[in-house]
């Protein structure tokens, strides 16, 4: 197994000293190459679960092993990606690009790597932008290609076109793909959009809330490009939207 | 009416007023000279040199001053910023500090260093170091945990991590501490020079007016009045509204 999670758990004090079980018992591998959304109501604990497996947040128990080593720490076999472009303003986008591979390799390696990456991204025309002079959606595809010229194994991604307008967010998504197919990664995906992971993944991952636990896994067998079957698509929408749908309402119910 | 105009408006009137009322005799001409004579006195002090070496005198002891202030408070304030215990203790001291002028140091520093030019830069570090320290411990506990984490994932820290992303963050508030370290040492040196010895400034400004030169009194004042706001507004102010919108501030 390329990604195995074994029993984790976390528990975070709320202000109010209380302890509360923020994951339960979550266990899941995942294949080398394999695209994997995780799928759930806010709060439920993605954004925890996945900076788990980044090394930023230690569990409480349980492990994370990638090709057969725990994970501690933050490392660069993992690239991680987050809902914010997170780019560092006082440098360029290719400044940011080169950030984290600036120290194993010569000025001229590093800018001909970042280069690349842009332009998988389609954004070599802005190397020498700041990030405040160019849009959203462009900064999250710096972003990608930042995580990307580290060349991760595994590829982090946590909502990461949660805050962008519905058409930049489409042409995202067939970047997305064409990046992952042309670069073999195994990613992990977040969203809180039955749509968009149903449209990228091959297995959806459906998680349930307080406490966040799995409530099904489900694997999508819909040929790519998807868009030519509609009808697939909408059947299993309907079908994961049965076991969101308690959820929800769980969380609805404690909001009122 | 764009601003510049409105300004050089607003001090034409201001010196005609001054000019009319010294024509008129409605003050005496001993206690507040006409511009004609404060004018007079500048120029005489530029041309026989005086005025230019007390302005070189004066900007010796604010480079040697405000250098030694900036990199003091920056080191002190990456301490407090790092460690909780020195933030306790040192940070809460620092806080109380900052509240005395340091002008008030200066009778100490006669003592100590004699009365001499150390004294008076030993004022103008205490003015900028507390204020420089407390900004630089405020930019850093202030990154963003994004930056950070982001950074991490990226393979860095400790030192790396430090160096190229805190310091860097940081950035927007080491300008405007710098700013505001330059203006409490330029005030400090100001009166240490007044109540101490020369050449400078205000040592200048003091001597005039012991043999009664008021135009000379009036014309330093304006000196340093115009040098503060040249190096406020033309220098930190544009660096700082330049920062804010690259560290996408604004
Ligand atoms: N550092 C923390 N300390 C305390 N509680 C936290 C912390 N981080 C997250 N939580 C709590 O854990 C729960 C899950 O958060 P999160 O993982 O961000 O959910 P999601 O990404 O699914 O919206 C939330 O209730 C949140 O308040
Ligand atoms: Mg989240």
């Amino acid at each position: 197994m390329f990604l195995t999670i074994d029993k984790l758990n976390k528990q975070f004090y709320t202000p109010e000293k209380q302890l509360s079980t923020v994951l339960k018992d979550i266990s899941f591998s995942a294949d080398e190459g394999e695209f994997i959304s995780i799928l759930g109501p806010s709060g439920c604990g993605k954004s925890t679960l996945l900076s788990i497996i980044a090394g930023l947040t230690p569990s409480t128990s349980g492990t994370v092993e990638v090709q057969g080593n725990r994970i501690i720490h933050p490392g660069k076999d993992r690239g991680m990606v987050f809902q914010e472009p997170a780019l560092f303003p006082w440098l360029t986008v290719i400044e940011n690009v080169i950030f984290p591979i600036k120290k194993e390799h010569s000025k001229k390696t590093a800018n001909e790597l970042a280069n690349n990456y842009l332009k998988m991204v389609q954004l070599s025309k802005y190397a020498h932008h700041y990030p405040h002079e160019i849009s959203g959606g462009m900064q999250q595809r710096v972003a990608i290609a930042r995580a990307l010229v580290m060349n991760p194994s595994l590829l982090l991604m946590d909502e990461p076109f949660g805050a962008l307008d519905e058409q930049t967010r489409s042409r995202l998504h067939v970047q997305l793909e064409h990046i992952w197919r042309d670069t073999k990664k195994t990613i992990i995906f977040i969203t809180h959009s039955i749509t968009e992971s149903i449209k990228l993944s091959d297995r959806v991952i459906v998680m349930g809330t307080q406490p966040g636990v799995i409530l099904t896994d489900i694997k999508i067998d819909i040929p790519r490009p998807r868009e030519k079957h509609k009808e697939q698509m909408i059947k299993l929408e309907s079908q994961i939207m049965v076991h969101l749908k308690s959820e929800i309402d769980k969380v609805i119910s404690e909001e009122t | 009416m764009k601003t510049i105009s409105k300004r050089i408006l607003f001090f034409a009137i201001l010196i005609g007023f001054w000019s009319l009322g010294s024509a008129l005799n409605w003050w005496s001409e001993v206690l507040f000279p006409s511009p004609i004579n404060v004018f007079q006195a500048l120029f005489t002090g530029v041309k026989d040199m005086t005025l230019i070496y007390d302005l070189i005198a004066s900007f010796r002891r604010l480079a040697i001053g405000l250098s030694i202030a900036l990199i003091l408070g920056t080191a002190i304030g990456v301490i407090i910023a790092k460690s909780k215990t020195a933030d306790d203790t040192i940070g809460a001291m620092l806080l109380a500090l900052q509240s005395v002028p340091s002008i008030v140091w200066l009778p100490l520093a006669i003592m100590w260093f004699g009365l001499n030019e150390k004294a008076v830069i030993f004022i103008v570090i205490l003015g900028g170091t507390f204020v420089m320290a407390l900004n630089i411990r405020t930019g850093i506990k202030n990154v963003q945990p994004l930056f950070i984490r982001a950074a991490r994932t990226m393979g860095s820290n400790g030192l790396d991590l430090f160096r190229r992303v805190i310091f860097p963050a940081s950035v927007p508030h080491i300008v405007t501490g710098s700013r505001l370290a330059w203006a409490f040492s330029w005030r400090a040196l100001m009166a240490g020079e007044l109540l101490s010895t020369g050449p400078g400034l205000g040592y200048t400004l003091r001597y005039a007016s012991d043999f009664g030169d008021m135009s000379l009194v009036i014309g330093v004042m304006i000196i340093i009045g115009v040098i503060g706001s040249i190096v406020d507004q033309l220098i930190f102010q544009r660096i700082e509204k330049n920062v804010a919108k690259r560290w996408g501030l604004v």
